[in-house]
């Protein structure tokens, strides 16, 4: 019993960086969880890349200039959404290619910034892959009512973003504009990627945004389940991740993502063998009676 | 005509209309479709409209929904403008939207058409539950109320679209190929729905690829990037007409060869 607790409970209790890291990790997933689940339904998937990304010459940009990076990620963000609005509009192009422009332009951009600073790999790593064990008080409280907010304006407007992830034509016919709940989500994506970014870092928050709703899209019936499910599992990967971090010496940040990335595989084996089971007892179960008949 | 004019004369064919068109000149941004509709629905009536794909039938029926901006003339839907008052209105596209990946059961999909009444935080009332319960159940999909939509067949979903479109009890439904997808026993059931939703007093509007269906109408217009005829379905759709809408008019003889039908079309008593 100690022994499984100095494995599976010592490094929390006895480590103040390590609780530090599991409860904002575990704020960051509640946060991914709602955000993550809309980003899966409504195939959001590649802007919320794009913007992950985008915030990289913002944070980069305030590293050099000495200014709170979570001001630049919030710059970042919102250069990212009007230029896809205006490449969209303007030109023929699909959203797509206006995504996938911006997105290679700002992470250009991003690593050019970096490397006129003196640690430019160390500044490169922190930002990509966060600092989650170097989390102070002051941040988990600032995840905290980031994450707070976010279930509020989710369950405020679940009705408009259920229409939206149905049919926007439904979302407009019934009184919600589809363009505003649109915008209303993308922000949701930016807030969410700016204050998570310290703790998993700007490639990997996208990782935590997706894999945990995308683990519970293969199973839920319905949203509400499919967000406390995905959160549910973006909790369990940090702690995995944090647990692994620690006792086999990996960066922590990697660590998370890659088992939240390893469950959503687990889950789609298990779906398969599940229905494969499934289908050979169906079979067997007709193959009776005609037995039995002859 | 100049604008006044237009004005003038929509305010006075306006008056006790579900929908009223002047004018009306519908499209997109760069593309009109289809010019100077003129017509007007009383309550509790039906209208079809009939026409080929591309031919603005879909154009129209989003302009009322208030998708597209009309692009001249003038159109009032229910006395005001287009999505004036959405949860008087019920508009069902044509194409069924994707739900793949949407953990939502039948139930959830047919409990939406109450959001445009309740808006963002409303609480859905018992009055709510009544409408959904009333409309699957007249869709014959009761049954699969709590199964998950991506289980269905295209042809149960087709249903629970149509309950969703009626469940919102609007005055006003517009539904886009509604029957597309559906076999025969299912038609009949949208047939009933169509029929207790008239006589609750809804008027609707279908646009429809079926003669048979149209002929049933209260009114028929007839699209094909212009108006053809616009009146009573059983005078307007004849030979004639239908020549100018589609092309072609077919007929089976007995021996099942197809003629050209030009001399009489639809009787009409």
């Amino acid at each position: 019993m100690t022994a499984l607790a100095s494995v599976f409970v010592t490094p929390f209790a006895s480590n103040g960086f390590m609780s530090n890291a599991l409860i904002a990790g575990m704020l960051v997933s509640i946060a991914c969880g709602i955000v993550g689940t809309f980003v899966v339904l409504r195939g959001l998937a590649f802007i919320g890349d794009a913007l992950a990304h985008g915030v990289l010459p913002g944070v980069a940009a305030a590293l050099l200039l000495g200014l709170p990076g979570m001001l630049g990620a919030a710059v970042g963000s919102l250069a990212m959404i009007l230029g896809i609005g205006f490449v969209t509009r303007k030109s023929n192009l699909s959203s797509d290619t206006a995504i996938g422009l911006l997105f290679v332009g700002m992470l250009a951009l991003g690593v050019a910034i970096v490397s006129r600073s003196r640690s430019f790999s160390g500044d490169l790593v922190r930002i990509l892959f966060g600092e989650i064990l170097g989390i102070s008080s002051a941040e988990i409280l600032g995840q905290l009512v980031a994450t707070a907010v976010m279930a509020l304006v989710a369950a405020i407007f679940y009705r408009p973003f259920l229409l939206l992830c149905f049919s926007p034509e439904q979302a407009e016919t019934s009184g919600f504009s589809a363009r505003r709940y649109h915008a209303v989500m993308l922000t949701m994506i930016a807030v969410t990627v700016v204050v998570s970014f310290r703790t998993v870092g700007t490639l990997l928050v996208f990782g935590m945004l997706l894999a945990p709703a995308a683990t519970a899209a293969l199973f839920s019936r319905k949203i509400v389940t499919m967000i406390a499910a995905s959160s549910a599992i973006g909790i369990a990967a940090v702690y995995l991740g944090l647990l692994s971090s620690y006792q086999f010496n990996l960066a922590a940040g990697a660590s998370i993502t890659l088992v939240a990335t390893l469950i959503f595989f687990l889950a789609l084996t298990a779906k398969h063998v599940y229905r494969r089971v499934v289908r050979l007892a169906e079979d067997s179960g007709q193959a009776k009676p005609e037995g039995s008949a002859a | 005509m100049s604008a006044d004019g237009t004005a003038t004369i929509a305010k006075s064919r306006a008056e006790g209309k579900v929908l009223s068109a002047v004018q009306l000149t519908v499209g997109y941004q760069r593309e009109v479709v289809v010019e100077g509709i003129d017509l007007g629905l009383e309550p509790g009536k039906t209208l079809a409209l009939v026409g080929s794909n591309g031919s603005g039938k879909s154009t129209f029926l989003k302009t009322i929904a208030g998708l597209l901006p009309p692009l001249a003339g003038s159109l009032e839907v229910l006395g005001g403008k287009p999505l004036g008052s959405p949860a008087d209105v019920a508009y069902m596209g044509q194409f069924q939207p994707s739900t793949g990946t949407l953990p939502l059961r039948a139930i959830d999909v047919v409990r939406m058409a109450r959001f445009a009444r309740r808006g963002l935080v409303g609480r859905m009332r018992a009055e709510d539950e009544e409408a959904v319960r009333r409309a699957m159940d007249v869709m014959g999909v009761t049954q699969i109320a709590r199964a998950p939509l991506n289980t269905l067949s295209g042809g149960q979903r087709q249903r629970v679209f149509i309950a969703q479109a009626f469940a919102r009890e609007a005055k006003l439904i517009l539904l886009d190929e509604p029957a597309t997808n559906l076999d025969a026993h299912s038609r009949e059931t949208y047939r009933r729905m169509i029929g207790e939703a008239v006589s609750a007093g809804a008027s609707i509007v279908i646009a429809t690829h079926d003669i048979e269906e149209a002929t049933a109408c209260d009114y028929a217009l007839l699209l094909a990037r212009k108006v053809v005829a616009f009146g009573p379905g059983c005078k307007v759709l004849r030979a004639e007409t239908l020549m100018s809408t589609f092309g072609i008019v077919g007929h089976y003889t007995k021996d099942g060869t197809v003629v050209v039908e030009r001399e009489h079309g639809h009787d009409c008593e």
